[in-house]
């Protein structure tokens, strides 16, 4: 890779402030190969304009001009239509391999974007319950005997990996040099009683290598697309990882939120790109394949006065993928009707987040309910596993 | 433990966890009293300032409006001659050659004028903190540009960010903590970040008139964020009510007398009429003093006191702070009505905040600002010397991801792919800045923090960039 392509590279995590995350199950379990894509839209991306109710009689008026038209949105089924955008999550959805959960919620109601980023990725049952990620709590829940190493690639790691279980991470830009590994050894021996640089570093040089031998990891300057794809070759490489998480930030559409075109459009265009460079770049594993994309919360059913909405409480979920089965919305639509809105402003839930990742972490990963109930979403044996997600 | 060792890493301690990292002779400067040497730093007159002939906001926001009034022109011209190429292609960037339409070429061109000016202020910003000489006052003052974010996320908060840290944060980072708050809530970077200066009341003139209305994201944000804090129980309702009371806050634009432009004006057409009842209190109808009222009963609310407590423990001494710290600190805000320099002063005399063991790894940011003090140099270019790297790293300046700023736990800016960064990063920078005598400067850096390992790790190195490297990426030097 040249220098000015690596520094393309860093421009577009920057640009997008995408994060990559992955986390290697062992090839023995019964799972081995299948492969689990969360993506994280930051920001409280609206639900509303992601999978447009076009067959709810309030849509329309209570979006007024940042409403999606019915002849620019994407055929999704009778009821519901998808941004325009989403071309890709279309196409998918047309082969039976894209669904949308249109009603979702986490369990606490919350319009803090802080506080509900932080109950999504810890899978908690309500806020401060815990300080590690529900996916690190499901790597960890595979069992003694099956060492897991998880890897995250971008410059932070966000908290729905973080906990007991090591991880790694990457992100394009570094470059092994003779020098630079020469002082790493020695740096190792600095860093011998330190918890937090020894397993660090050690982690880091040895992704590096891993990128090294993959050779030519390189992508441009917002090329999101390429930037998936690159991704998913480290899923597909040898021995390597098994899960993914990526983060993509911007969702906060205040003011300005756009419809068919726009602030939000742009970057309901990065998020489609990322699930298009999935699925070319995981290839033949698109098949045994699950991608979720999951917000905080929802936005406000009725638009605001400078052209956006505000914090609210339901949102759209989306599941893509080689391995999911062929149905249509998941969970209940609770309609946009005044007196079904949540709070008199916001789409009331019907779903819980932590139904749908149960149901695809038991149906697709393996993992059985009770461990799902306790460890990876405490005190959650009320909110059952979505069933019928996965093929 | 001797006397003269305990002045010593007292020393090291003044110079790392409350300012910046030590320059050459730093060290011997605060060893005689360190307590005195950061006291000596507060001063009623605030933060400095970058040196360097910077624009204000108001020629910032003007220069905005001419390059959007160009973008009008050259879309104008383009539909008349839809062939026409950029004047100047040979001084196009990539990403100008890059863009797809000679339009959007000619809008980059036009736009690199005002980029130029922040990556200027980010230079002027790096230098000012890599060779103050009153560095924990600079330290103090990026605690609160943090705690009061404004991100560049849009063009117009990113060319107002640096002014923002200059007018509103920097002259009131000693004053009263309402002050502060008052100048941030009004100040045209934080009205463009959080879309206050379009909300407009359902009930004004212009929300009666208009397709105006409410936007509640500032109003949001200043509880959950700047003052109260989110657990402080209030409800959605608090929150509109406080939006519809700052209804009105607003910049002067083109169409207003020149003194006005760019400024902070309030629009009474926008704001909801009306009494309104916030956390309980009701303030009676009251134009632009409505929001001033609410924001100086929040600035003076016990809660605002124990979340400003809890920030700074956590910023100047652990992740998870000492209780006892916390409880001083928030007493200290409350007895002294938030008199921000009797809270710098019983931050650097409480006894909790000189604990031997650092425990705060260096953000990003701190690393790189602490390197170039460890050598006694400061960045030259910003695009390679600070946004680069600081980039690769996680931490481009002036653009915290969310309105709650960049993150302060260790965890997040030790992934193993971040440690590898600051690894090559710091190699990079060695090889620029070797020093003739390594272990000289590594005691100068790190005073009585540098342990032997780290001492016989640099005198055995194979160059002079080596052993550089291997006391920047020492896990003393990492922490403060």
């Amino acid at each position: 890779m040249t220098d000015s392509s690596r520094r393309d590279a860093l421009k577009a995590l920057g640009a997008v402030g995408v994060t990559f995350l992955a986390a290697p199950a062992i090839a023995a379990s019964p799972a081995g190969d299948r492969k689990l894509v969360v993506i994280v839209c930051r920001g409280a991306m609206d639900g509303l304009s992601v999978a447009p109710p076009l067959g709810d009689p309030d849509y329309l008026a209570l979006r007024g001009p940042i409403a999606i038209p019915a002849d620019r949105a994407l055929k999704l089924d009778a009821d519901f239509g998808l941004h325009p955008k989403l071309a890709t999550i279309a196409a998918l959805a047309g082969q039976g391999q894209a669904r949308i959960a249109p009603a979702v919620a986490i369990p606490e109601r919350i319009r803090s974007h802080f506080e509900a980023q932080d109950l999504l990725e810890t899978g908690g049952a309500r806020l401060y319950g815990s300080a590690t990620g529900w996916l690190n709590r499901a790597l960890a829940a595979s069992g003694p005997g099956r060492p897991i190493k998880a890897l995250s690639i971008g410059a932070q790691s966000p908290l729905i990996l973080k906990g007991p279980i090591e991880t790694q991470s990457w992100s394009p830009g570094g470059r092994l040099t003779p020098d630079i590994t020469r002082v790493s050894q020695a740096l190792q021996e600095l860093y011998l009683g330190d918890p937090l640089l020894g397993p660090a570093l050690a982690s880091g040089m040895q992704t590096e290598a891993t990128a090294d031998a993959l050779g030519g990891l390189s992508v441009g300057q917002r090329d999101v697309k390429g930037f998936a794809v690159t991704a998913a070759r480290f899923l597909t490489a040898e021995g390597g990882p098994q899960v993914a998480v990526i983060s993509l930030t911007g969702f906060d559409t205040h003011a300005n939120q756009g419809a068919a075109e726009g602030q939000l459009a742009n970057h309901l265009q990065v998020l489609d790109d990322v699930v298009a460079g999935l699925q070319e770049g995981l290839g033949p594993a698109w098949s045994r394949t699950v991608v979720v994309a999951a917000t905080e919360f929802g936005r406000t059913a009725h638009i605001n006065g400078t052209g956006g909405t505000d914090h609210g409480t339901a949102g759209a979920m989306i599941l893509a993928g080689g391995a999911l089965k062929r149905g249509g919305i998941v969970g209940d639509w609770p309609t946009l009707k005044p007196d079904a809105l949540f709070e008199n402003r916001d789409l009331a839930p019907t779903l819980d987040v932590r139904q749908v990742f149960k149901g695809v972490l038991r149906d697709h990963l393996g993992l059985d309910r009770r461990t799902l109930d306790s460890r990876v979403f405490p005190d959650s044996a009320a909110a059952a596993p979505t069933a019928n997600l996965v093929a | 433990m001797t006397a003269g060792v305990s002045d010593d890493l007292r020393a090291a301690i003044a110079v790392t966890r409350f300012g910046l990292g030590a320059r050459p002779g730093e060290l011997a400067a605060a060893r005689p009293d360190p307590v005195a040497w950061l006291e000596g730093q507060i001063r009623p007159g605030g933060a400095d300032q970058p040196a360097g002939a910077l624009p204000d906001s108001r020629d910032r926001l003007m220069a905005l409006l001419a390059y959007r009034d160009e973008v009008k022109d050259v879309k104008a011209e383009a539909k008349a001659a839809p062939s026409a190429e950029p004047s100047e292609p040979q001084a196009m960037s990539d990403s100008e050659r890059r863009a797809k339409s000679p339009l959007q070429r000619e809008r980059k061109v036009a736009l690199r004028p005002l980029l130029d000016g922040v990556a200027d202020e980010i230079l002027a910003r790096t230098v000012l903190a890599a060779e103050t000489a009153t560095p924990f006052r600079e330290r103090w003052t990026l605690f609160w540009a943090n705690h009061f974010t404004v991100s560049a996320v849009k063009v117009q908060s990113a060319v107002l960010v640096g002014p923002f840290e200059r007018e509103a944060i920097r002259p009131h980072v000693f004053g009263r903590f309402e002050d502060l708050l008052v100048a941030s809530s009004s100040h045209p970077g934080m009205l463009e970040y959080l879309d206050q200066a379009r909300s407009a009341g359902p009930n004004s003139l212009a929300g009666q008139r208009r397709q105006m209305g409410l936007n509640e994201n500032l109003a949001r944000e200043i509880m959950e964020l700047h003052s109260v804090g989110a657990d402080a129980g209030y409800s959605q309702a608090d929150v509109t009510e406080f939006a519809r009371a700052l209804t009105g806050w607003s910049i002067g634009g083109e169409r207003e007398p020149a003194e006005r432009q760019g400024r902070f004006l309030f629009r009474p057409q926008l704001h909801e009429p009306g009494a309104r009842t916030v956390m309980g209190r009701t303030y009676p109808a009251g134009g632009e003093d409505e929001a001033r009222r609410i924001l100086a009963d929040l600035a003076a609310h016990p809660a605002t006191a124990d979340h400003i407590a809890r920030k700074l423990a956590v910023h100047f001494v652990a992740d998870e702070p000492p209780p006892s710290l916390v409880v001083r600190l928030r007493t200290s805000f409350l007895d002294s009505r938030g008199d921000l320099a009797e809270l710098a002063r019983s931050l650097v005399t409480a006894p909790e905040a000189w604990e031997p063991a650092a425990r705060k790894f260096k953000t990003p940011n701190e690393f790189l600002v602490s390197s170039y003090r460890a050598v006694g140099a400061v960045p030259a270019a910003a695009p390679h010397d600070v946004l680069q790297p600081l980039t690769a790293l996680g931490q481009r300046p002036f653009s915290a991801p969310q309105p709650n700023g960049w993150s302060e736990q260790a965890s997040d800016w030790a992934a193993p792919d971040a440690v590898v960064k600051r690894l090559t990063w710091a190699a990079g920078f060695a090889d620029a800045h070797a020093p003739a005598e390594p272990v000289t400067l590594a005691q100068a850096a790190l005073g009585v923090r540098l342990t032997s390992a780290v001492a016989t790790a640099i005198t055995r190195a194979e160059s002079r960039s080596e052993a550089l490297t291997l006391m920047l990426m020492s896990p003393e030097f990492q922490r403060r």
